[in-house]
């Protein structure tokens, strides 16, 4: 799981960058951006489990797949907008940490697919759904899930192995 | 009393075993914290829409009626996990500060529901499809959403030993929070 020896060098630049080393040697930044971090996913993933549960046929059943979606979009871009710029700075932070950190490398191998798959395969699918779950609205909803919940517990990992 | 009572649960044999188990522990904090998403995630949604700056034209009972119950499920799994996590190390969050900033707005969160339900939540025919509901949905709303971000923050910081009680000098508003009991001298 872990890449070449090589890419380090790019690593230790991260670390060596001044939010990195902002991030580090302050005494209460990493505490309050992880915070911010997991208020964040609180929005994103409420976001996007209200419209995966509906396309699974649950939850706000009386409101066509479409509408939620549309409703929910703001808030699922500006989650996913704080998800990652915070993201980005606890990583800077200690990026050698996270080179030789498998459940890191778990997260950013699914991490791009999760958001190409929301934003490139769910939306346009999900925008279009009406009243009715199909087969497909199904399984749509079911990969998001996976997809997600793998990102996100391989994240809560890193801090852990 | 309490340290006492806490500390005799912190010594039982599966409180010990749960603190020192290599899985478990991370396995229940993990969920707790996963299921935030849940929790939390489900809850903000519905908060926006009280508020009025979200789902606009989606009737605020849709959200009661038919997203609440995953709501009040995911909160059934972070009280579980929530109080194992307390019972595998009772004292220590006991007298962490941010632990008891934590269980406060625990409090006023319930009250502000509890005042939701029992009152504002009567009259909800007159607001349901309004994009902007009245003014004491809209306060439950910010009030809830303000609270819970700051159950998130806090629970975050418990693992942060800024103000552990071991770690003296500390301002006396922190020992006095945090409850710490000091030794003579410190």
């Amino acid at each position: 799981m872990i890449p070449p020896e090589s890419w380090i060098v790019f690593f230790e630049w991260c670390e060596a960058t001044a939010p990195g080393r902002w991030v580090r040697e302050s005494i209460w930044a990493f505490g309050v951006i992880e915070a911010v971090h997991l208020t964040a996913l609180c929005v994103m993933g409420g976001a996007l489990i209200l419209v995966d549960l509906r396309m699974l046929g649950f939850g706000m059943k009386d409101q066509e797949i479409g509408e939620l979606a549309r409703h929910v979009r703001p808030w699922l871009v500006a989650g996913v907008a704080l998800m990652l710029s915070t993201g980005v700075l606890l990583f800077l932070s200690e990026a050698i940490k996270c080179f030789y950190n498998t459940s890191f490398w778990v997260k950013m191998t699914t991490l791009p697919f999760a958001l190409l798959f929301t934003f490139a395969v769910r939306e346009r699918r999900s925008l279009i759904e009406g009243l009715q779950t199909s087969g497909k609205s199904r399984v749509l909803g079911s990969v998001s899930m996976v997809l997600w919940f793998t990102v996100a517990a391989a994240g809560r990992w890193i801090g852990f192995s | 009393m309490i340290h006492s009572f806490l500390e005799w649960i912190g010594n039982t044999p599966w409180s010990v075993a749960l603190l020192e188990s290599y899985y478990m522990w991370p396995w229940i904090e993990s969920t707790h914290v996963l299921t935030l998403a849940l929790f939390v995630g489900t809850a903000m949604m519905m908060d926006l829409r009280l508020i009025g700056v979200g789902f606009k034209g989606v009737p605020a009972s849709a959200f009661i009626d038919r997203l609440l119950p995953w709501t009040r499920f995911g909160f059934a799994v972070m009280v579980t996990t929530g109080l194992l996590l307390f019972y595998s190390q009772p004292l220590r969050y006991y007298y962490n500060l941010f632990f008891r900033v934590k269980v406060v707005l625990l409090v006023i969160a319930g009250l502000n529901i509890l005042y939701f339900h029992l009152r504002t939540h009567r009259s909800i025919s007159e607001w349901d499809g309004r994009a902007k509901p009245p003014k004491a949905v809209r306060t439950a709303g910010i009030v809830s959403l303000v609270v819970w971000t700051g159950i998130v923050f806090s629970g975050r910081l418990v693992a942060y030993n800024w103000f552990e009680c071991e770690l003296q000098p500390q301002p006396d508003w922190v020992n006095w929070v945090a409850g710490c009991q000091l030794e003579e001298g410190q």
